[in-house]
């Protein structure tokens, strides 16, 4: 297999929460960035890893396929997916991450399949990736962590030009765009900086499907001590939290949801 | 706030009735009665059948002597009649009172005190009633009881299996059952019934059919029984009135005056009604399941289709509101939940260890037309069954192509509530599986439906009786031994050969199936023998009254009377057999990494000092469940064989045998009769039920689940069961109701039977089993029926706790 080819470590069959209907969701190895409350450690890294467990068991995380591999996995869920309305997530990681060849074949592939394809990104990726992206995909699950710049270099290690600027592309292209908002309360949960965050996607012309806001939660941080690094723990937002985010938001977009 | 804490007759209970299930105050009062009352067993139905019998036996042809006993105890036995009621009768004297059955299985004095004093599914029995059954019951049933004549009947070869947890016997404790309802009782009376008998009776031609004398004594039988439901329903109608002149309250003296009229009419005569066609349903299920201790009890099958016609007609008449239609069920719930199945004892016991009858509502499914039958009374059903939240009666839905996704959606919701029901059925598959047995598509399409467990029949016109579960992993395990069976420490199989000398995967499979062949031909043997015994010694006339073709062809229901006749063999372990074979195949054969005599010593050291083989069988060889094709086609193999081997034998009534998987608590008892097994499992554990994988083995998810159970060919077996467990969280919220609709329907698609959900997590659970009086009300599926948790012996419970849980 090529150096090229991305690494997975996970495929979730019977996912109901990465998008329209019951998908398959692919989990590809690798991020750009580094959030500090990320629950899928294992994910940040392009290469292969091994997680320790306490009782010392070792799982190997990462594994590559080729496109036909993948395809014939996914392809055997096709029932579930007519169905429901489903079909497959690529996911990450960052996916839009991968290599650029090998994501637009699968996609291609995908596609001859008439298997509607979802993606679930950070927005950190190559715009042109992101552009001819729209073309395959039914559906993007878009994930806006700051409107301020400063607290995403903070809190993610990464500048958001490239994130906003491709949530601009996704519009110009038409795509139908999930907006996905993670809460940490006392970092990006005030009136302030929602109603920041809903100026700009305003002023930009965003056109937004639905805004899925997702509560800080701490599981899995296990995973960080299987990895052999420190995790880093944020405050878990209340109900109540939740119910006056979704108000402010409501002041703009009707279609608003807790936990996606 | 609630003032309703007085009973009608005036009693501070202290209860908070607002907290109870009923949607009337009269039915909360009823289900808690039910829910409340400790069953108890009743010795009034075998002291009146041992009267008619020291009375006529020898003197009338048996079927005459079923049916004087039956009217017998129908002008004799004890008639309740309760406050609150609306619908009645009783099986035994009250509510949760069962009686015995002494023809069947002739109780001793220490089954009697095991019943009275065991931890889980116990009986009360009185000082008194021990007396009885020493003095009268036992002294003349003992040697009469089927039971005893068929234990010393059935061979020495039958025995060994038997005990060796090979196979079990249905007919052991219980008469040959499953059977369910059409809809003639809701178009015809027992009176029109008898004109039917009558004009048989006088077709008789003495001169030239050899069989007239016993065509006539089987229609002199189902005559008498006619003339018993009669005598029931009228001696309701006489006891109504006789409350109503003493009832004070003007409310109630109504009631039991309208309960008067029901019951002149019904059961001579066919119901008017709503509520007269649910009494006429229940007075039938009385009768039949008073004649014989059937197994599965009866059931009312497409009760939507049967009581819409009155339902429409009444509720546009302005007659009936679905208000009062709802409160007529759910009294018919209550019903349901008073009959406790018959006590078991021994390893009757241990396949079936329930209160549960099984008795099953097949809500929307197909009308005879082929159409979609889902109708109002379809929801109202739901809507009951979700009410009343009781262990009996169970409910299915039957899921077709045509079926709405709204039902779908309102089914779904209630079985991610968690406690098992409703399970789901495959209409398009069950119509398929009866064509391929031989049914006309107008059969399969009005009668079709999967009764009791799992297992597919057609209404009204089919006896299809389970006579026995098999043990198939255990097949291997005697082929692996050499016929030597661990458990009892005797040889019981056949010794097919020293497998350290097979060289290959086809040889060891060869002798699979050389011992498969021996364990059939032995059990189908012994169900020959039983069946006969129930042909000469058994009939059951009412049964027989109320089956197509019985009346037509002058003979018994018992004796091949019925227009279809079907023998079950239950198999049970078929991911434990595959993935064992799987591990031969590849570990021994393939890659050579173990040779035949490391597996069978680890086997019998449960792996203890083997842990790099356990590691390899069990983590790092194909399994079923995976959608794995590796070990699925071994999935079908075995499939394949079962089909060749254990189907198709004919019986002596003119049935032949089909095979289906279920398992009710069977896998429990024969992964006890077991050592370890080559996939892993270690000894005396739970097999896995129904189709399911061996647990923990699925690692792929539920959508890989039901692609493999699908490679095996069901529409050729008599129906399979699925069951999957989810956390609550998965199937949350709308997402998850589409979720889980999605899975059945795509399940179903490829011809799956049967799939069931238990949604709980485990922790609760594990919680249950330490605090069990915190979760009294905690109902799982267990395996074709649900049932409470703590009513679940320790085995089984910790069975259901390892089930895979099917988590995100």
């Amino acid at each position: 297999m090529s150096g090229r080819t991305p690494y997975v470590f996970n495929i979730q069959h019977f996912s109901t929460h990465d998008g329209p209907g019951v998908r398959t969701t692919i989990f590809f190895k690798g991020c750009p960035l580094r959030c500090e409350w990320c629950h899928n450690p294992e994910s940040q890294l392009f290469t292969p890893e091994t997680m320790t467990g306490k009782d010392g068991k070792i799982e190997r995380v990462g594994r590559q396929y080729t496109i036909d591999e993948l395809v014939d996995d996914v392809l055997k869920d096709h029932m579930i997916y007519d169905q429901s309305g489903g079909g497959v997530t690529l996911s990450g990681g960052e996916v839009l991450a991968m290599d650029h060849d090998y994501i637009m074949e699968l996609v291609r592939r995908l596609d001859e399949q008439e298997i509607s394809i979802g993606i679930d990104t950070c927005g950190v990726a190559a715009s042109r990736t992101v552009e001819e992206m729209c073309d395959y995909a039914d559906f993007f699950l878009y994930d806006l962590k700051f409107i301020d710049d400063d607290l995403h270099k903070r809190y993610t290690g990464g500048s958001n030009h490239l994130v906003l600027k491709n949530l601009r592309i996704l519009a110009k292209n038409n795509a139908r765009i999930f907006l996905r908002l993670i809460m940490l309360p006392g970092i990006n949960t005030d009136k302030d900086m929602i109603e920041r965050t809903m100026l700009w996607l305003r002023a930009n012309h965003i056109p937004v499907e639905q805004v899925d806001i997702l509560p800080y939660h701490k599981y899995g941080m296990d995973k960080y001590a299987k990895l052999g690094r420190k995790a880093i723990y944020f405050d878990v937002p209340s109900d109540e939290q939740m119910q006056e985010v979704k108000a402010e938001i409501e002041k703009f977009y009707d279609n608003v949801t807790i936990g996606g | 706030m609630t003032t309703a804490t007085i009973t009608p007759t005036g009693v501070d209970t202290g209860i908070n009735w607002d907290e109870k299930r009923g949607s009337t105050m009269r039915t909360k009062r009823l289900r808690e009665l039910s829910e409340t009352t400790h069953p108890s067993i009743s010795l009034e139905r075998a002291l009146i059948e041992t009267e008619v019998y020291k009375q006529y036996e020898g003197k009338v042809p048996t079927p005459v002597l079923r049916g004087i006993f039956f009217k017998t105890l129908m002008e004799k036995r004890t008639l309740y009649l309760g406050d609150d009621e609306l619908i009645v009768g009783e099986k035994g004297v009250g509510p949760q009172s069962a009686p015995t059955f002494p023809e069947l299985c002739c109780h001793s004095l220490e089954d009697l005190d095991n019943m009275n004093n065991r931890e889980h599914v116990s009986f009360s029995v009185t000082e008194e009633q021990k007396e009885i059954q020493r003095d009268v019951i036992i002294p003349f049933w003992q040697d009469r009881a089927s039971m005893t004549k068929m234990m010393n009947m059935l061979p020495e070869e039958w025995h060994l299996l038997f005990e060796g947890g090979m196979y079990t016997e249905f007919m052991a404790q219980r008469g040959p059952g499953h059977t369910v309802a059409d809809g003639k009782i809701y178009k015809a009376g027992y009176a029109d019934f008898m004109k039917r008998i009558d004009d048989e009776l006088a077709a008789i031609d003495y001169n030239n059919d050899m069989d007239a004398e016993h065509k006539q004594s089987e229609l002199q039988a189902m005559h008498l029984v006619c003339e018993g439901m009669i005598v029931l329903g009228q001696r309701y109608a006489a006891l109504a009135r006789e409350k109503a002149a003493e009832c004070d309250d003007p409310v109630r003296r109504e009631e039991l005056e309208q309960l008067a009229e029901v019951c002149d009419r019904v059961p001579a005569h066919a119901p008017r009604t709503f509520r007269e066609a649910i009494q006429m349903y229940w007075f039938t299920h009385i009768g039949v399941t008073s004649e014989m201790n059937n197994w599965d009890a009866y059931s009312p099958g497409k009760f939507d289709q049967h009581l819409e016609p009155f339902y429409n007609r009444e509720v546009a008449a302005g007659t009936l509101t679905r208000e009062q239609a709802r409160e007529y069920l759910e009294c018919l719930w209550v019903k349901f939940n008073n009959q406790p199945a018959p006590p078991k004892v021994g390893i009757t016991l241990k396949e079936s260890a329930t209160y549960t009858d099984f008795c099953n509502f097949n809500t929307g499914a197909l009308r005879p037309d082929g159409t979609c039958g889902v109708s109002d009374v379809s929801y109202l059903i739901l809507e009951v069954m979700d009410e009343m939240k009781l262990l009996q009666p169970s409910s299915n839905v039957q899921i077709s192509r045509k079926t709405p996704e709204h039902f779908l959606h309102e089914a779904v919701k209630i079985s991610r509530k968690g406690w098992g029901q409703p399970a789901f059925y495959n209409s398009d598959a069950i119509i398929q599986e009866l064509l391929n047995m031989g049914k006309s598509l107008d059969d399969a399409r009005e009668a079709g439906i999967a009764s009791g467990c799992v297992e597919t029949g057609t209404a009204g016109k089919e006896a299809y009786v389970l006579t026995g579960y098999l043990n198939v992993p255990k097949v291997l395990e005697l082929v692996m031994y050499r016929g030597y069976d661990h458990y009892t420490g005797k040889k019981i199989g056949l010794d097919c050969g020293d497998p350290r000398d097979f060289t290959s995967f086809d040889e060891l499979y060869a002798a699979f199936e050389k011992e498969l062949k021996y364990v059939t031909d032995i059990k189908v043997a012994g169900n020959n023998l039983i069946e006969r015994l129930f042909m000469d010694t058994l009939p059951v006339p009412l049964l027989s009254v109320i089956t197509d073709d019985c009346i037509a062809k002058a003979k018994n229901y018992n004796c091949g009377g019925a227009r279809y006749n079907t023998s079950y063999i239950q198999c049970v372990g078929m991911g434990t057999v595959t993935d064992s074979l799987t591990v031969f195949k590849k570990q021994v054969f393939e890659d050579k990494r173990f040779s035949m005599d490391e597996v069978l010593a680890a086997c019998e050291a449960d792996f203890k000092g083997y842990d790099d083989m356990f590691d390899q069988v069990f983590n790092h060889t194909p399994k079923y469940g995976n959608d794995d094709d590796y070990a699925d086609d071994v999935l079908r193999e075995v499939s394949e064989s079962l089909q060749k081997i254990v189907a198709g034998r004919p019986t002596p009534k003119g049935s032949k045998t089909i095979v289906e998987f279920l398992p009710t608590t069977c896998h429990v008892y024969f992964g006890q009769t077991m050592i370890a097994s080559p996939n892993g499992r270690h000894e005396h554990i739970a097999l896995p039920d129904g189709i399911a994988p061996e647990k923990g083995a699925d690692i792929n998810g539920p959508t890989a689940v039901i692609r493999s159970a699908a490679k095996m060919d069901q529409l050729k077996t008599g129906g399979a069961l699925l069951n999957q467990k989810f956390t609550p969280q998965v199937v949350a919220g709308k997402k998850g109701i589409l979720g889980m609709s999605a899975l059945i329907r795509s399940y179903f698609a490829m011809d799956g039977h049967h799939i069931q959900f238990n949604v709980i997590d485990r922790a609760t659970l594990i919680d249950a089993q330490k605090h069990p009086e915190q979760y009294k009300d905690l109902i799982v599926r267990v395996a074709g029926y649900s049932d409470y948790f703590n009513n679940l012996d320790k085995a089984l419970q910790d069975e259901i706790i390892a089930r895979t849980e099917q988590s995100l």
